[in-house]
């Protein structure tokens, strides 16, 4: 270990230095993004997945093709066209509002494949019972839809996660940033931008097991 | 709206410049990472520890690590260790080596789901491990993984857009030279996202009539719905969008 | 209670029921046998709406089911006319189709309250009565999927009839069954058909069950009637070749009939 970070010029002093400001970032800016981006597109992913269910066929059709180009095309490009298009708000507002938009598009998918997966008999169970459909779709599909579609979700905002470094295009000091501002100020960049990535390895792999783990005890028990 | 195409007229040298510059790197990053997927998935599925191993670590390494921390690794980090390489190196680098360790995920998936009677009939008939894969069981993985490698590809080419900061003149970074000349709304909402899309599409089809190439060499048939849906077939999580 | 008139159902260009007229009165046990394919499930399936004939009309009780003649066109009727009729229908399932991420208490409950209307202490007084009957008061708590084939099929039968249906469709609720529990899903039914006057419609393969308990019995082959007649003249002296012959495979002895008991 000395050796290699010998050769590698590290140096402990900078690392002790930069550790705190980059984890704070990791609370306060990547987390939250990740948090609060999760939920928003968990909520709109439901609702275009529902949207292409039940809506008439035009009104479908033009939410898919819109889902489509949010999602083949660059985070980047969106965030920096929001951030420009609406000065009024802040970058990190614009970063949970673009990163919900942009993943709701994924997870709209993950729901539909999950709502194709409840068994036909399912269906014909609720109109045998005559069930209303509001009681139909929040008592039955979405229940069942959504056991199955838990551990995609995860990996999805694992994803997010790991994307979020893509803020500093619209200046959010997010944890690459600060690691980037630090060693503009100090001519030190191996440190910083190395334990960002170490961050990023600690946190999302861990992440991602468990999420392993869940499908498999999801899978067995339907 | 005149002031704007005239506009728009005088920068397209520069933006089909940076369109090239873009597709560049989406094309040598797909390789490059589609290199490292065979590379990496053949490892994983190998059965013994020693290729195992070090192929699990290297592809949880390239996928924990995110793909914007691996660029400006690259970028500041490596000149400092002595190696100098040119910004358009340093991007399809870091997007083949992350892309790659996604890649490597789908290459393995595919591989174990191809039947356990292709795996028999190899063995009744007595083929080695190379003739094996080369021959039979790969080009049956091969159709299963397009899909999953499409995703991957379009994730690709959408993470290009951040190497402006590594100072590469892409098309991300003319769209912010445009705007300057004209506004936001047109450069980025209309030229640049609709470019993009027009990109991924393009992207899309390509990867659909490979798919539909290597479904005909198995004898399966592709529905014509299949071939124009620009949707992913598998939802595959990837990083980097 | 039930009419069919000129019903035609068809998937694609291929036609399942042509001109198919017959009824059904108040309280009748009415079991439909045929080969595989001739349109039992089928008509079952148009009564409870899960499909739509391509023509004619299906009465329950005088009033039109999901179709109806206007000025001389047939016109559907509207979504909460459907409903309304449709509260009357009740139907088991073959695979029983439990809600698996309710409990068994739950499933029973939840017409009666979010369709019937009725609180939930009430609900919850009559399910315990319809567990009783079928023998799984202590499984109301439990999980569907933690609950055998049989039980499952008799915790479905429990919850088609906390809608108080007036009719009762039951398509080879025990196809899905070991035969070993067949008898205990059997037998409750017999208990529904003797202690309630709900009007039954039956398909089943169970002939000595069909025998006891419907009061009529209908051949079918290629979506049409081939013959109709009680159970006791159907199985011991049926007119038809194609009957004979059908129930000579299904019993499989040298008679082509079932005995009394
Ligand atoms: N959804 C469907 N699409 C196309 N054809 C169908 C569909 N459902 C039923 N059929 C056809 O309709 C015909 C009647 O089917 P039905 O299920 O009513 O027969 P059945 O008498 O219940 O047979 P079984 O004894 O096998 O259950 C069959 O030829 C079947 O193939
Ligand atoms: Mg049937």
């Amino acid at each position: 270990m000395i050796s290699i970070t010998t050769a590698l010029d590290w140096n402990w002093d900078t690392t002790w230095d930069v550790l705190p400001t980059l984890l704070s970032t990791f609370l306060k800016v990547t987390l939250l993004v990740t948090v609060l981006s999760t939920l928003i597109a968990a909520l709109l992913g439901l609702v275009i997945a529902m949207t292409l269910r039940l809506a008439p066929k035009p009104i479908a059709v033009t939410v898919k093709w819109i889902a489509n180009f949010i999602r083949m095309t660059p985070i980047v490009v969106q965030l920096l066209f929001a951030y420009y298009a609406f000065l009024s708000l802040d970058g990190i507002t614009i970063g949970i509002l673009i990163f919900g938009i942009h993943y709701s598009t994924y997870m709209s998918e993950v729901y539909r494949a999950g709502i194709d997966a409840v068994p036909q008999g399912q269906w014909e169970a609720t109109t045998a019972l005559s069930m209303s459909t509001r009681r139909t779709w929040t008592a039955v599909i979405i229940p069942q839809a959504l056991r199955a579609t838990i551990p995609a979700l995860g990996n999805y905002a694992v994803s997010m996660f790991k994307d979020t470094p893509f803020l500093l295009v619209i200046g959010v000091v997010e944890m690459v940033n600060a690691g980037l501002i630090f060693g503009g100020n100090t001519y030190r960049y191996i440190e910083p931008l190395t334990l960002v990535g170490i961050i990023f390895l600690l946190a999302s792999y861990p992440t991602s097991l468990l999420i392993g783990r869940l499908e498999k005890r999801l899978a067995f028990n339907t | 709206m005149d002031e704007k195409l005239a506009a728009l007229v005088e920068a397209m040298p520069r933006l089909l410049d940076g369109i090239s510059v873009t597709v560049q790197l989406t094309v040598l990053g797909g390789l490059a990472a589609f290199a490292l997927s065979v590379a990496l998935g053949l490892a994983a599925t190998h059965p013994s520890k020693a290729a195992r191993i070090p192929a699990r670590i290297i592809i949880e390494f390239f996928r924990g690590t995110s793909l914007v921390v691996q660029l400006f690794w690259l970028f500041y980090v490596m000149p400092l260790l002595g190696v100098d390489m040119h910004p358009l190196v340093v991007g399809v680098l870091a997007l083949g080596l992350n892309y790659g360790a996604y890649g490597a995920e789908v290459v393995r998936g595919s591989i174990n789901s191809v039947a356990t009677g292709q795996w028999e009939a190899t063995t009744a008939l007595s083929m080695g491990s190379f003739q094996r894969m080369r021959r039979v069981i790969f080009p049956q993985a091969w159709a299963l993984m397009i899909p999953s490698l499409n995703n991957l590809l379009i994730h690709l080419m959408k993470g290009t857009a951040i190497v402006s900061f590594i100072t590469i003149a892409d098309f991300t970074y003319h769209l912010d030279q445009l705007k300057r000349v004209t506004d936001t709304v047109f450069s980025y909402g209309v030229i640049g996202l609709l470019s993009y899309f027009v990109i991924a599409l393009i992207l899309t089809f390509i990867m659909n009539a490979l798919e539909r190439r290597a479904k005909r060499r198995l004898g399966q048939g592709i529905t014509l719905k299949s071939v124009l849906s620009p949707a992913p077939a598998t939802a595959t999580p990837g990083g980097g969008a | 209670m039930i009419e069919f008139r000129d019903i035609e159902k068809s998937y694609g260009d291929h036609l399942v029921l042509h001109e198919l007229n017959f009824s059904v009165a108040k309280g009748d046990r009415v079991t439909l046998i045929g080969p595989s394919g001739s349109g039992k499930t089928t008509i079952l399936r148009l009564v409870m709406t899960l499909e739509e004939a391509t023509d004619g009309y299906i009465f329950i009780d005088g009033q039109p089911l999901t179709h109806e003649e206007r000025g001389g066109k047939r016109v559907a009727r509207s979504k909460k006319d459907q409903k309304d009729i449709r509260k009357r229908i009740g139907m088991v399932f073959q695979q029983f189709n439990l809600f698996p991420n309710m409990s068994v208490l739950e499933n029973i409950i939840e017409a009666p309250v979010h369709v019937l209307g009725q609180s939930k202490a009430e609900a919850t007084t009559r399910a315990m009565e319809l567990l009783e009957k079928v023998g799984l008061a202590d499984k109301a708590e439990q999980h569907p999927t933690s609950l055998s084939g049989g039980q499952q099929q008799r915790v479905a039968i429990a919850r088609a009839l906390a809608l108080d249906p007036e009719i009762l469709l039951l398509d080879e609720v025990t196809s899905a069954l070991d035969p070993e529990i067949v008898g205990e899903v059997l037998g409750i039914l017999r208990n529904i058909a003797e202690t309630t006057d709900i009007t039954m419609l039956i398909v089943t393969h169970e002939m000595q069950f069909a025998r006891d308990v419907s009061n009529r019995v209908l051949m079918f082959d290629g979506g049409k009637i081939v013959e109709e007649a009680p159970p006791s003249v159907m199985f011991s002296d049926p007119k038809h070749q194609r009957t004979k012959d059908f129930l000579h495979a299904v019993l499989g002895d040298a008679e082509g009939t079932i005995g009394t008991h």
